[in-house]
């Protein structure tokens, strides 16, 4: 840097906005240009001159001007490229993971994973990531944003973005001299010459601007916080809802309250006199409840009578109700409790239904257990309606019973031979 | 000021001279000031009011529909079991078509190097912008439950579920969130050096530092343009298959079924030359009363609206070409349903959408063969209003009259709207004009920096290039 740019001190240009004075630098010049022809013609001396820390600016791109001024081809596409390639890997990656991986989607017997479906998305994240690396790489290539700009600070400058033409040679470049370079710029066909100057030191924003910056930073916690407590300190009336009626009916179950629509102010309807409604007869407690009095029952009752039928149908009801959990065998492997123990998720483990105390239930308990639930283990009386459909459960649970510790004996024997016969 | 009073004719098809696509005795700061006065007047014109409290009156209209329905249902909408879908899909496809003209114009048109985009291109762009936010607007509230319209997103989830990437309603979300994106980083980006301009020229603090957070400190230097246009270059090119892409996955979430009517491999193609026939259509309707209101006639040219009709001309015929392309496959194909669907379109309970939709898309139109009337101002706006209408009906053909009769005679049903649905489409054009009101009052509607390079000069150049104005903003080298 040559001896001419030394620190001075000057009252700023604008002392509206600083009442002290405030030291300035020597930033550049600023050359002025009426028209592109000149500007490019001017860029080429500059740039034969052997200058590196200097620009150009014009309200437009200009023709040719990029060779004139020697800039190369940027690395702009470059970077694009790869970040485009990275949406696609994306695009396959994320499908392939969510569909055929973490949770696998059987869609008409469609293989889990298979390209075509899958392209439309690929191909729309593969633009996307292009064009938002295009246009964040070009404004961060150019250091943009960059809000404060000392040629801002001249007047002159203003019309860069209108219809003049400037060029513009820092004074941090090695072969800036002040006389010089202006010399240089007026020779090249410079309509004027401006010497532009910075503040050596960066200005403090305005004490209010920071205080209104905190201020509406600890405002903008509190919704939050609202937010975080609503969501977690214990209440005792139902949680806030976007829409309510839709999460939490309005009904008059647990109001307390009259109900105005009839003159008994009753929200549930009496049974018309002398009905009974279904499954309410309970005219025979052993059939229905599986227990007389408090006693469970310990044989069928009477009017169930155990046969293939039943059986079958006890069977294929256990399969759609309790293997999910129990497994098809009892034994506790059903699907849903093997995914549970893949995913480690919280789960009481069903009973293995050949434990010693489940074994030892008189079949009335059981059937309890079919129609009520018992623990954790929640009641199954809706799904399997009827009385017989749910003794033929029970039938079906103390066959399998008998399955997993049949001595030869049990074995029927029109079946002995092929018992035998088997290796 | 060298604004011109009277229309000037600059389209004559002589193919030795290229029409300028500036007139007027124009200069680089004529024209700066011919688009910047819009914005700093301190008063709008009359016609500008109007556009704006109407479009704000509607707006409250839909916000009212919309809460409406939120808080009632979708049962406040004339939807019924065949017919699933009615005003709200037909809206949405609609509008985004409406949105393709603007890629369109900015994207495809630029690499081909058609310099007369310049002059409408910041304008087909931000309608592009506000009809894809009136397009998202209505798959998002016609879920039924809208606070679980999340789902729509791949996102992690209590249910530990993911979204089903076989289906094209998916891919929809996809193609129109990218199209919604990278439409504004094209209109956002080439923005920037406008921004700038009126950052510079800014009176008032707020002005000043408004436009100067948008225009990002730029300072027109070369180096940033170098890589400006590459970037620039680069968007039109990602979006150039984009905007075919947008609207033939469109297309596949009824292509894809199995309906009758839907189940066609012409849709994509189809579904494409329509969403820019209505797109021109809408640019035709904004542009027409717009530079009459803002006297930006010298810029805007009659060659650019007729260069537009003959692109209105051009898909029409298209779209009635693949009318008639349909019709026929569906007799030859043999196949009952399908002959059904398509005789019953025309003369079944909802003929006369049919025939609304014929008229002003296929035959209307061809009057454009004539160029008396593509250089007719009055003429072309009450045709691309008619446009318009066509081709909304022509989704509402697709839909409704597909889905209202299908296999099973036992399930068909007719259809018939809501006064809810009326005035949830009438909201939409609300909020479509009230932001096309804000862009024009607050934004630079012309492209100042591109329409600049594409200047006639009055000066002979050293190069030799002068006359009708090389592109300066076309491919770098
Ligand atoms: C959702 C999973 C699930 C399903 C489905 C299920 N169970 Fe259970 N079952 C359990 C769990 C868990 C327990 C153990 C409960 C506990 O210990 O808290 C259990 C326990 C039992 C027991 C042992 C009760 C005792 O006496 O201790 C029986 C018997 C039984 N289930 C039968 C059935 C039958 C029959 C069905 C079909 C109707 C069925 N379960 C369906 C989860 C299930």
């Amino acid at each position: 840097m040559s001896s001419t740019t030394g620190t001075m001190t000057a009252t700023s240009a604008h002392p509206k906005t600083h009442a002290k004075p405030v030291s300035m630098v020597l930033h550049g010049l600023l050359a002025e240009f009426d028209d592109d022809h000149k500007l490019v013609a001017a860029c080429k001396k500059v740039r034969d001159a052997g200058y590196t820390d200097w620009d150009a600016h014009s309200p437009f791109p200009v023709h040719g001007i990029d060779r004139a001024m020697g800039i190369s081809m940027t690395k702009l596409p470059i970077f694009i490229f790869f970040c485009g390639a990275l949406g696609t890997a994306t695009g396959v990656i994320m499908q392939w993971w969510m569909n055929a991986v973490d949770y696998p989607f059987l869609i008409s017997g469609k293989p889990f994973w298979s390209l075509p479906a899958n392209i439309p998305v690929i191909f729309e994240l593969t633009i996307l990531f292009s064009a938002l690396s295009a246009v964040i790489g070009m404004f961060a290539f150019n250091g943009l944003p960059r809000h404060y700009n000392p040629l801002f600070r001249s007047e002159r400058f203003k019309r860069a973005t209108d219809d003049r033409f400037f060029i513009s040679v820092l004074a941090s470049d090695p072969r800036f001299n002040l006389n010089s370079t202006r010399s240089l710029l007026e020779s090249a066909g410079a309509a004027a010459v401006e010497r532009v100057d910075d503040t050596s030191e960066s200005e403090a924003p305005p004490r209010l601007f920071i205080w209104a910056h905190a201020i509406l930073l600890c405002l903008a916690l509190i919704p939050i916080a609202m937010i975080y407590r609503a969501r977690n300190a214990p209440i005792d009336y139902p949680r806030l809802h976007v829409i309510f009626d839709m999460d939490n009916q309005e009904k008059y179950a647990g109001k307390q309250a009259a109900n105005p629509a009839f003159v008994d102010g009753r929200a549930m309807r009496l049974p018309v006199a002398g009905t009974v409604a279904r499954g309410m007869l309970r005219q025979d407690p052993a059939l229905t409840d599986g227990r007389v009095g408090d006693r469970w029952l310990t044989v069928f009752p009477a009017n169930v009578t155990i046969d293939d039928a039943l059986l079958k149908r006890g069977q294929n009801r256990y399969e759609i109700f309790c293997a999910p959990c129990h497994g098809f065998d009892g034994s506790g492997n059903g699907r849903v409790t093997d995914v549970a123990r893949e995913r480690g998720l919280g789960w009481v483990e069903p009973k293995n239904l050949h434990d010693e105390d489940v074994r030892l239930r008189p079949v009335g308990h059981l059937y309890n257990t079919v129609k009520n639930g018992i623990r954790t283990m929640p009641p199954y009386g809706d799904q399997i309606s009827g009385e017989s459909d749910r003794w033929a459960v029970v039938a079906y649970i103390k066959a399998l019973q008998r399955s997993q510790r049949a001595a030869p004996g049990d074995v029927p024997t029109e079946k002995k031979d092929e018992l035998n016969n088997r290796k | 000021m060298a604004t011109i009073v009277h229309e000037f004719d600059n389209t004559f098809e002589d193919p030795q001279k290229r029409p300028p696509l500036v007139v007027g005795d124009h200069s680089f700061h004529t024209v700066t000031e011919a688009v910047c006065r819009i914005n700093e007047s301190p008063t709008a014109p009359a016609l500008w009011w109007i556009i704006f409290v109407g479009g704000v009156a509607l707006l409250a209209n839909l916000g009212a529909m919309i809460a409406y329905l939120f808080f009632t249902g979708v049962g406040v909408w004339g939807l019924n079991n065949p017919v699933g879908w009615g005003f709200d899909i037909t809206n949405f496809v609609f509008w985004v078509g409406i949105g393709h003209a603007g890629t369109l114009i900015s994207a495809v048109l630029f690499l081909f190097r058609q310099k007369w985009r310049t002059g409408i291109n910041r304008f087909a762009e931000a309608m592009t912008i506000f009809a894809v936010i009136c397009a998202l607007l209505f798959p998002g509230i016609h879920v039924g439950r809208v606070w679980l319209a999340f789902y729509l997103f791949p996102l992690p989830n209590q249910m530990g579920m993911w979204p089903q990437f076989r289906s094209p309603l998916l891919w929809d979300v996809f193609a129109v969130g990218t199209y919604f994106t990278v439409s504004l980083l094209f209109w956002y980006t080439g923005m920037v050096p406008d921004l700038a301009t009126l950052r510079d020229r800014a009176k008032t603090k707020i002005a000043q530092i408004g436009y100067g957070i948008f225009a990002l400190g730029w300072n027109g230097s070369a180096r940033h343009w170098h890589r400006y246009e590459r970037a620039y270059l680069i968007l039109a090119a990602l979006s150039t298959p984009l905007v075919l892409s947008v609207h033939s996955v469109v297309s596949f979430d009824f292509a894809t079924s199995q309906l009758p009517g839907w189940h066609t491999t012409i849709f994509p193609p189809y579904f494409v030359a329509g969403a820019i026939f209505s797109g021109m259509a809408m640019v035709i309707t904004l542009a027409v009363p717009a530079r009459v209101i803002y006297n930006v006639k010298d810029i805007i040219t009659l060659h650019h609206l007729d260069v537009m009709n003959k692109c209105i001309l051009a898909t029409g015929s298209m779209v009635g070409f693949a009318y008639i392309t349909e019709f026929f496959v569906a007799w030859y194909s043999g196949n009952n349903y399908e002959w059904f669907t398509f005789k019953n379109r025309q003369m079944g309970p909802y003929w006369w959408s049919y025939w609304i939709m014929f008229t002003c898309n296929v035959i209307i139109p061809q009057i454009y063969w004539f160029k008396w009337a593509r250089t007719n101002i009055p003429l072309m706006f009450v045709i691309s209003l008619l446009v318009n209408v066509g081709m909304w009906f022509e989704r509402f053909v697709i839909i409704v009259t597909s889905l209202h009769a299908d296999f099973l005679p036992g399930a068909w049903d007719t259809y018939s709207p809501t006064w809810v649905e009326y005035l949830t489409l009438a909201g939409s054009f609300g909020l479509f004009f009230t932001f096309f009101a804000l862009f024009l009052r607050f934004l630079p509607i012309i492209a100042i920096a591109e329409v600049k390079g594409v200047m006639p000069r009055k000066h002979a150049h050293g190069h030799g290039h002068g006359g009708d104005g090389h592109g300066h903003l076309e491919a770098a080298r």
